[in-house]
């Protein structure tokens, strides 16, 4: 008959104000979060008084996780970022050219001398003087192709080599062309969150999307073009040789050597070495400092390496020209005076303060290994999301209590019961977002309405269900008892179909419309928790203490 | 004292008239299609590419002087509208901005917008911009095919799940169900030309999710009374099913709808196309699971011995006991 055994009970409550205790904090949202803050701050640069006051505000034995606001509820910027992978082949390619170099030249009675041609950026071309030993500089060249190290790759070689008439083309294959795609977008990854970590930020989420993309999400960022500035910055800092310095954009480099225009001279252009001395991956720290002239300048400091190979360059070239070149614009370009040997320098430029700060976080975080171009974008203000926040908040007090009379109308005690179970459901969703760290948007807003509306469809399913038994049963526990199991499959069949739509939605949406599908299927999985656990105990307990002949549904 | 909305016992034939009901939907499906290639949807920059711009001022909103504004930027296809709002304030008056994607950008350029701000702030000075939202069209073409799949997806989701709890004839009916209400959900949208973004795909899903939900529950009590009675006609038990699952329709229906009527009116006009979509659906979707679902299942016919445990489905969840 209608018993539910004590520890039933007991996990049922249990496990239900576990959740609704996590939901709590979301009750006093500005009072956690500065608290959340504080914790952080504390952490990462000491205790202040105010601090310590912020910290305060919320005793720390008390969950302190929080519903995050989407970007359409708090305000920020988003931006959905392609990286280039194709860029870093280039930069691969001349990595190998030494190697092959070195190889072609032991074969040199064989093959000839040999000379590197200009070809497609992804491919290193190779003119030999004897076609006739191809086959042999081919053999060659493989020799020093390496196995891959993947899974997806394995038993495939990092470089394929061809021969074309005279010339021995190197490129990179199939399979090291994905590992290496793989690691560009890691590293661009990590280098976006390193910057905008150093902007200092709350929260911001950074998230690899499919193959080449990064969706970047700034709460409280005053405009997707700021987030664009901080990020979008190749910033690659490298030394060069000059050859010569001129006015025409079109003059003719030569082989081995590049055109770059000046920074701040218009109409100016250095013939610059193509192989750099040093770069940024060598430097281990940049500040914002001011030059002898009190102008605003980026000092830098080289690793051990760096500082040898800066140190060597320097005195092999006293008094000739330098270039000190950021994402293929020459900043500046001065003579060298002398041997420099403590690794440190300083660079100068037509900089403003906010420039030189800009230059030293972005030298600091490490230049991107290929360049971003921008897919999609939003900015939206605090104000619009916070009128967004106001409207669902009202929306949903309004639906609620609308449907809570509903029910108590239709179903009199019954109704009641339910509503009890829709008001601890409501609490449910909150702590179940608060536990896994979803973020809210307003279409998730949409969704915990809806859910509203929907939940009471279990309720109505069982209750109509008992009083059609009730015209046919033995008594009202009998009835109730039915009711539920024969209700149950129907329930069940209904939820889970909802849910199969919620999950494609979840898998194949993007921001949000994910928000959307994650309250939809949390106030699925609650709510009918709460229709055949929650609703039935209460009846059930009610029931055992009234015994009453018959009841009223 | 109760609240009925429903007599307790209700015994309407729902097939009585099932040429016209059925004419009608047939009917109201054709003239969607029709509206999807004559008019076709007012699809928003997710799907199309390019910019919105939501502005926000004190002072009334010009179409005309902000469209004059503009135009010497030769921006191309620009839309322009008012925005109003029960929630907005007395001087709060917003209109949002569209313009087509510029070609050879993949996103639309920085330049663009602060020039388009710029002419805006120069006849206004009192206009801010709270939403800025661009779409290159690489995305855009992604977001159209991943919408279709989604929709394909589910509903193949949804046509495989009631075949293995039921019978093919249950999918068959649920999944014409689904079409149904999915199409005339477009329909509205082409008539309205209200905008048709990203989040009316998700409307779309729920109401896939709803209606189907309608219908097993249907479904199930016919499946129930087909045990039940074995003798009688396919039409009466039918019939019955719904007759006796009205109750339970209306009221679910009901709630749902009182909770998004409330969205809709106080929800704020961001999300107000996707809360409309969704009513819209709920409504649809009720009606397609009593009559669409349904007079398919009784044209094609079930297996009528449910005794004997089948092979191919119809298997019933074990009892799960509290």
């Amino acid at each position: 008959m209608l018993q539910i055994s004590t520890w039933k009970r007991v996990v049922i409550w249990g496990f239900t104000a576990l959740i609704l205790f996590m939901a709590v904090p979301n009750l006093f949202y500005g009072r956690v979060e500065s608290h959340n803050d504080a914790i952080k701050q504390i952490d990462a640069a000491g205790e202040t008084p105010e601090l310590a006051a912020a910290a305060a505000g919320w005793p720390s034995w008390m969950p302190s996780g929080l519903v995050n606001l989407g970007l359409d509820l708090r305000g920020g910027a988003y931006l959905l970022a392609d990286v280039q992978v194709a860029d870093v082949y280039a930069d691969r390619m001349n990595g190998y050219w030494p190697e092959v170099r070195d190889v072609l030249r032991e074969k040199r009675d064989t093959v000839g001398s040999i000379r590197r041609v200009d070809g497609p950026a992804d491919e290193l071309h190779v003119r030999i003087a004897n076609p006739e030993a191809m086959a042999e500089a081919i053999a060659a060249v493989r020799e020093i192709s390496r196995p891959i190290v993947s899974i997806a790759g394995a038993g495939s070689n990092d470089i394929e080599v061809r021969g074309q008439g005279d010339v021995l083309i190197v490129s990179l294959s199939d399979a090291e062309k994905t590992a290496t795609d793989d690691r560009t977008l890691r590293q661009s990854l990590e280098i976006v969150r390193r910057r905008v970590d150093e902007a200092g930020t709350r929260e911001p989420s950074i998230q690899r999307q499919g193959e080449t993309r990064i969706i970047i999400q700034v709460p409280g960022l005053g405009s997707a073009q700021e987030l664009k500035d901080l990020i979008g910055q190749t910033a690659k800092l490298t030394f060069h040789g000059v050859v010569s310095r001129t006015s025409d954009a079109t003059a003719e480099p030569g082989p081995r050597n590049f055109i770059a225009p000046s920074m701040n001279e218009a109409g100016t252009y250095y013939i610059l070495e193509s192989d750099y001395v040093v770069s940024g991956e060598d430097l281990t720290d940049a500040q914002p400092s001011f030059d002898q002239n009190g102008r605003p300048a980026v000092s830098f400091r080289f690793d051990p390496t760096g500082a040898r190979k800066f140190g060597d360059y320097t005195a092999e070239n006293i008094g000739s020209p330098f270039a000190i070149v950021l994402d293929n614009e020459v900043i500046s370009a001065p003579t060298i005076q002398d041997h420099i040997a403590g690794g440190s320098g300083i660079i100068t430029g037509n900089f403003t303060i906010e420039e030189s700060t800009q230059l030293a976080v972005l030298l600091r975080a490490g230049a991107l290994p290929a360049e971003m171009t921008f897919l999609q974008e939003r900015t939206i203000g605090p104000e619009l999301g916070q009128d967004s926040i106001e409207a669902g908040r009202v929306a949903t007090l309004v639906a609620f209590v609308a449907v809570l009379v509903f029910m108590a109308l239709s179903y009199g005690l019954f109704g009641l019961f339910a509503n009890i179970a829709l008001i601890i459901n409501v609490g449910l969703i909150f702590g179940l977002l608060s536990i896994i760290g979803a973020t809210l948007t307003l279409p998730g807003i949409a969704g915990i309405v809806l859910t509203i509306g929907m939940a009471v469809d279990a309720n109505v399913l069982v209750f109509e269900r008992i009083r059609e038994e009730l015209k046919t049963a033995r008594g009202p526990s009998r009835a109730i008892e039915l009711g539920y199991e024969k209700a149950l499959s129907a329930i069940l069949d209904a939820n889970i179909t909802t849910f199969i739509t919620a999950a494609i939605l979840f898998a194949l949406g993007s921001g949000p419309v994910r928000g959307f599908a994650v309250t939809l299927g949390l106030g699925i999985l609650t709510s009918v928790f709460c229709a055949i656990y929650i609703t039935r105990l209460l009846i059930v307990s009610w029931f055992e203490r009234r015994r009453p002949k018959t009841i009223e549904v | 004292m109760r609240l009925k909305l429903v007599p307790s016992e209700t015994n309407w034939d729902f097939f009585k008239r099932w040429h016209l009901t059925f004419g009608a939907s047939a009917l109201a499906m054709v003239a969607s299609v029709v509206l999807f290639f004559a008019v076709g949807l007012n699809f928003g920059i997710d799907f199309l590419g390019g910019t919105t711009i939501r502005t926000e001022s004190t002072q009334a909103v010009d179409v005309g002087a902000y469209r004059q504004a503009i135009a010497p930027l030769d921006l191309g296809d620009v839309s322009i509208t008012e925005v109003f709002d029960a929630s907005f304030d007395a001087d709060q008056h917003v209109a949002q901005i569209r313009i087509q994607q510029q070609e050879g950008h993949e996103a639309i350029t920085e330049e663009t917008i602060s020039a388009l701000e710029s002419a805006l702030k120069a006849i206004d000075p009192a206009i801010t911009f709270p939403s800025v939202e661009s779409v290159g069209p690489k995305v855009s073409g992604e977001l159209i095919r991943t919408a279709i799949e989604a929709v394909v997806l589910a509903i193949a989701a949804v046509l495989f799940y009631i075949w293995l709890r039921f019978e093919w004839q249950f999918s068959i009916g649920a999944v014409a169900a689904l079409i149904h209400d999915v199409t005339l959900t477009i329909g509205i949208f082409c008539l309205l030309q209200i905008r048709f973004d990203l989040t009316i795909i998700a409307a779309l899903l729920t109401i896939v999710g709803y209606s189907i939900n309608d219908t097993v529950i249907v479904f199930d009590r016919v499946r129930e009374n087909l045990r039940r009675y074995k003798q009688k006609a396919l039409t009466d038990v039918l019939n019955i099913s719904i007759n006796e699952t009205m109750s339970r329709t209306v009221m679910t229906s009901g709630t749902t709808l009182l909770a998004l009527v409330a969205l809709y009116v106080l929800g704020g006009d961001v999300i107000r196309g996707f809360v409309f979509a969704m009513i819209w659906g709920i409504v649809v979707g009720t009606y397609s699971s009593i009559f669409v679902a349904s007079p398919i299942l009784l044209w094609l016919g079930v297996k009528r011995d449910w005794s004997k445990p089948s092979q191919g489905g119809g298997t019933q969840y074990a009892n799960i006991d509290a």
